[in-house]
């Protein structure tokens, strides 16, 4: 019975040694959004609370953890109250799969992509739920929107990830990393990567995807019945899928934990830090498209889901299972 | 094994109970997330069992896609305020001899099931995959692409008929319905829109187009 304490005791320290860093990673980077986007368009940005505003996120946090929570008469209370738990719920437990370094990986599964894949494609339960609840019509329409949005770029996400199996052999998510030590499959499958990065955008609901939330239509979409620390939920879920996806892009296409040059100023650098640098560098490519580009509209996003991505990327199966098989690179397994 | 048993028996607890919620609550969308509650504990069981790809294809294809298309008709149909009287009717419904009919069925393929697993074992030894170090992601897709090509083809098939029979069965073609074309708006040169005239003083110009 001692030893399930301990193994118990020590699982635990370890989740939360992954899970605090995550929500701080998480504040931060919501300040470092619209630090860039106010660099962007020549203006400051937060910058009065801490150095260089740093803490702002956390004063946003306060604020909203004090505001008081309004359900509203005519919800459905506990599928109301569900919704941002979900969100965030299905945002962190995706990190248990991601590797830090050779060791450093929570729960390294044989399946472990897919898990990820399973998990962001329930994440919009929470969107559903919270737009259907709040028994409104702007979150109703925000929420339909979603549903239709991330279910079509689920698919070619899907399809990307298979043209990244094919060089691989093996749905471990360490093994896709170490399969990238001679290269790295942004160079090979470069529009796979373009592809994954748009659609990644398009499954957090991004800007230039962000209709779900469009303000200029529907105020804010399935958030607008929320309120206090509900609403933090949501956006806490929200960024910490945006930098999940980042950290796919990275493990898939920019070699994960692996230096880019294997020689010596750069192998000194520890494993998880170039992981962390190359999420930052996707997040700062999301930050700028958020700025730079104009909202899509449903009609078009539709079409380029389904007439241009998805024919596309399974094109790009076939051409790389070809070559592989062509010039006998297949993996073994 | 006795954590492996309470995990067990904690899952398909939750099955169940979400299966018969399914049919038992009142509001039809509460039904719909029962029945993801459901599929979500029976891919828990079915990773617990060792089956962790069909655990995860059933959490992405059923959880993931279908279920949220079924939730998203649920709730355009609006079919939620249309509340659940099956237990209330007091002249019985008459889905009662099509459920009773689906549920001899399945419960008679069920007895065969089991009494063949009972009384003749190696009937479904014999159709096992060799469980070894290989991992069950491997060992689907050596019997997948060689063995069972031809159902694997034939089911894909059967899907890719139902798919296109949608389509043929809800497609009307429109009238007066405006689409973008791209490449005349990026063919579209300066000419097309923008007419120079020299305008007399004092007489203005007249425009027709």
């Amino acid at each position: 019975m001692q030893d399930y304490f301990i193994i118990l005791a020590s699982e635990i320290y370890k989740i939360l040694f992954l899970l605090i860093p995550v929500l701080v990673t998480v504040a931060m980077i919501v300040w470092l959004d619209r630090r860039v986007w106010a660099f962007v368009q020549k203006r400051r940005g937060p910058n009065v609370v801490g150095p260089f505003g740093l803490l702002q996120s956390l004063a946003d946090a306060l604020k909203y953890i004090f505001k008081e929570v309004i359900i509203p008469a005519s919800s459905n209370k506990v599928i109301f109250i569900l919704a941002p738990i979900v969100t965030m719920t299905l945002a962190l437990i995706a990190w248990a799969v991601i590797p830090f370094s050779d060791e450093f990986v929570l729960a390294d599964i044989n399946v472990g992509i897919l898990y990820i894949f399973a998990v962001s494609s329930l994440g919009v339960y929470g969107i559903i739920m919270g737009g259907w609840a709040s028994n409104s019509k702007y979150p109703f329409l925000g929420s339909i929107r979603s549903a239709a949005q991330m279910v079509s770029y689920e698919v070619s996400i899907g399809v990307i990830i298979i043209n990244v199996l094919l060089c691989v052999g093996s749905l471990n998510l360490s093994d896709i990393v170490l399969a990238q030590e001679k290269i790295w499959f942004v160079i090979p499958l470069f529009p796979m990567f373009v592809i994954f990065f748009i659609s990644a955008l398009a499954e957090t609901n991004r800007p230039p995807f962000d209709l779900p939330e469009a303000e200029a239509e529907l105020v804010a979409g399935y958030q607008t019945e929320y309120s206090g620390m509900m609403y933090a939920m949501f956006w806490l879920g929200e960024y910490a899928n945006i930098l999940l996806m980042c950290a796919l892009g990275s493990i898939l296409f920019l070699g994960g934990w692996l230096s880019p040059i294997n020689m010596y100023p750069f192998d000194i650098v520890p494993s998880p830090l170039w992981l962390i640098l190359k999420i930052l560098f996707l997040f700062i490519l999301f930050a700028l498209v958020k700025a730079i580009v104009p909202r899509y509209r449903y009609d078009q996003l539709m079409k380029l889901g389904w007439k241009i991505f998805l024919p596309f990327s399974l094109i790009w199966v076939v051409l790389t299972a070809g070559y592989l098989m062509y010039f006998d690179l297949l993996p073994t397994v | 094994m006795i954590a492996h048993a309470i995990f067990f028996y904690i899952f398909s607890f939750i099955a169940i109970i979400s299966a018969v919620m399914v049919t038992v609550s009142k509001n039809t969308v509460h039904s719909v997330f029962f029945l993801i509650l459901d599929f979500i504990s029976i891919s828990c069981l079915f990773i617990m069992i060792g089956a962790e790809f069909l655990g995860m294809i059933m959490l992405i294809v059923y959880v993931g896609a279908v279920a949220v298309l079924f939730l998203f008709v649920v709730m355009m149909l609006n079919v939620a305020h249309q509340k659940n009287t099956f237990f209330k009717s007091t002249h019985g419904s008459r889905h009662i001899p099509i459920g009773l009919l689906v549920s001899l069925i399945i419960f008679f393929e069920l007895v065969i099931v089991v009494g063949g697993w009972k009384y003749k074992p190696d009937l479904i030894n014999s159709i096992s995959l060799e469980i070894s170090e290989v991992s069950n992601t491997h060992s689907i897709g050596y019997v997948l692409y060689t063995d069972y090509i031809h159902l694997f083809q034939l089911s894909g098939m059967i899907l890719l008929v139902a798919m296109i029979g949608a389509i043929i069965l809800t497609y009307r073609k429109r009238e007066g319905l405006k689409r973008q074309s791209y490449f005349s708006q990026i063919s579209r040169e300066k000419g097309d829109g923008v007419d120079l005239v020299d305008v007399e003083k004092n007489k203005g110009v007249k425009i027709d187009v």
